[in-house]
């Protein structure tokens, strides 16, 4: 039986572009049964227009439901509205919008982190208990990490993305925010699994109830973590975090990750590659503003693009294209293919000793909203989530604190489909400090 | 380092114009950015990351799938069911 759900919580943060007041769900017995849920605005909603915070998608109304919006009507969500993003993912603050910026819950003059800045918001100032985002370098972690929530990136492979618009298909992946370990679980045990529809998209359901036993758990701490660029006030509050996870019984060691030293420019050769790929298919014909049929194809393609892309996304589809072009192919995306590998073999070994990895989710607290118009500034914010984008590892960020009366993340990062133990960890750390 | 005919000529592989009063400041931002990939030069000769890559495959057959009014409803020229692109000559 389909049934009503009013979502009449006022949206202070600008944390949705589009919201439905009226949503309807079944009641199926699921488990998100009569829960409010909002899916960020790149994951495709049949009848429900998803523009991926982008000008160029203004009007889209996708013809079909992402795999993980078919699970959430399956588990009896009602879906409430779609999240305010960084166009097409690109940012670390929800800044770059066509439908304006997402404000910080805890202080509304500073940005709530991105790119799923919008789910984060609307988590953290409990206009849902839940969300969905995706994160690519550290879309998830980061936005959960300022808003004071919790948020997991899910092992690559674990969650289906058919229906996700792609960005950078090697490193994204969909996964869920909440306000607990326990909301993360649950929405993750109703999105994970096998799609025939995504070929990367592994049988290996999810299906957990966290537990807070991590006696002799091995955690390792990276040096890198804690260096250079990382607020010593934020490193001190998460290391304060660690020690909570020793007193629940874990133990702890030191470890280096060298490859950190390039980790950051791999990931951006990287996507920004795959997304000068991927982004050539909004043209202006098949879906979001038309383009004019009388005029050559390239003029007019050129002309569409230059008025409806965003500054980054022109940016970053640029410096893809001049990273895949003939000349430089060796010295950027070939050489970011090997730091990568490198990345995976530094998590492998400290893997074969220690279960855990852990550290902060950011090297400072949310930034005032402008702070960084630079864009390699607001690149290297991203130095402590892309790695396990790289690695295709779980990574979940859990609130530990408070700098300036800002939100502190605390970062734990596990084995490649240890989704579960990466949670059990969160779960411990939350359980230790309430 | 690249120059502002560069950055043109890429926009121009991308199919995306770029406007001559930003081209200034897209060329300074992008050489600020490639001079920090190349760090990359310190990374050793080394094989990329191949192990655990398997293809996955399946059967081309016919499944149901989206009507053609369903995958024309967003495009804005049709004609006979098809949709309309501008002219490629």
């Amino acid at each position: 039986m389909v049934k009503e759900y009013f979502f009449e919580k006022t949206d202070r943060t600008n944390a949705f572009i589009t919201r439905l007041d009226l949503a309807m769900y079944e009641e199926t017995g699921g488990p998100l049964e009569g829960k409010g849920i909002a899916v960020k605005d790149n994951i495709s909603t049949a009848g429900i227009p998803t523009t991926c915070g982008s000008r160029i998608l203004a009007g889209y109304v996708p013809p079909f439901d992402a795999h993980v919006v078919t699970c959430l009507r399956e588990a009896g969500a009602a879906i409430v509205g779609k999240t305010n993003m960084d166009e097409f993912g690109m940012g670390t603050t929800t800044e770059n919008s066509a439908y304006g910026p997402t404000t910080n819950p805890h202080d509304t003059s500073r940005v709530p982190g991105g790119s799923s800045g919008g789910s984060a918001a609307a988590v953290g100032d409990g206009m849902v208990d839940m969300a969905l985002g995706s994160d690519t370098g550290g879309s998830i972690r980061c936005p959960a990490a300022f808003c004071g929530i919790v948020g997991l990136k899910p092992t690559f492979g674990r969650v289906s993305r058919y229906g996700l618009i792609a960005y950078s298909n090697s490193l994204e992946q969909i996964g869920p925010l909440g306000q607990t370990v326990t909301d993360v679980n649950t929405l993750m045990s109703a999105i994970a699994g096998p799609d025939s529809r995504d070929s990367t998209a592994y049988d290996r359901p999810y299906t957990h109830t966290p537990s807070s036993e991590i006696a002799g758990m091995k955690i390792a701490v990276p040096e890198e973590f804690f260096g250079e660029g990382v607020d010593p006030t934020v490193a001190e509050s998460v290391r304060n975090a660690i020690g909570k996870l020793e007193d629940a019984g874990a133990e702890t060691m030191a470890c280096s990750i060298p490859s950190m030293a390039y980790a950051l420019a791999a990931y951006y050769v990287t996507c920004t590659s795959e997304a000068s790929s991927n982004l050539s298919r909004f043209d202006g014909v098949r879906f979001g503003p038309s383009v004019e049929t009388k005029r050559s194809w390239h003029d007019e393609y050129r002309d569409h693009r230059g008025t409806f892309f965003g500054k980054e996304v022109q940016r970053r589809i640029l410096l893809g294209t001049f990273a895949l072009s003939a000349g430089y192919y060796g010295k950027y995306y070939a050489k970011a293919q090997v730091a990568r590998e490198n990345v995976r073999k530094d998590f492998l070994r400290i893997f074969k000793d220690a279960d855990i990895i852990a550290g902060p989710t950011m090297p400072q607290i949310a930034f005032k909203l402008g702070e960084k118009s630079d864009p390699l500034s607001m690149y290297l914010a991203d130095i402590l989530t892309v790695p396990a984008n790289l690695a295709g590892v779980p990574a979940i960020s859990v609130p530990c604190g408070t700098v300036d009366k800002m939100p502190v993340g605390l970062q734990l990062i596990g084995r490649h489909f240890e989704d579960e133990r990466v949670v059990d960890a969160a779960f411990a750390y939350e359980t230790e400090v309430i | 380092m690249v120059l502002e005919n560069d950055v043109e000529g890429i926009a121009k592989l991308a199919d995306i114009h770029i406007k001559k009063e930003e081209l200034g400041e897209f060329t300074s931002q992008f050489n600020h950015i490639l001079e920090y990939f190349d760090i990359l030069d310190t990374v050793s000769d080394g094989e990329e990351g191949k192990a655990d890559l398997v293809n996955v495959l399946r059967e081309d057959e016919v499944t149901p799938s989206l009507t053609q009014e369903a995958a024309c409803a967003n495009a804005h020229e049709t004609e006979d069911g098809h949709i309309r692109a501008p002219r490629v000559m």
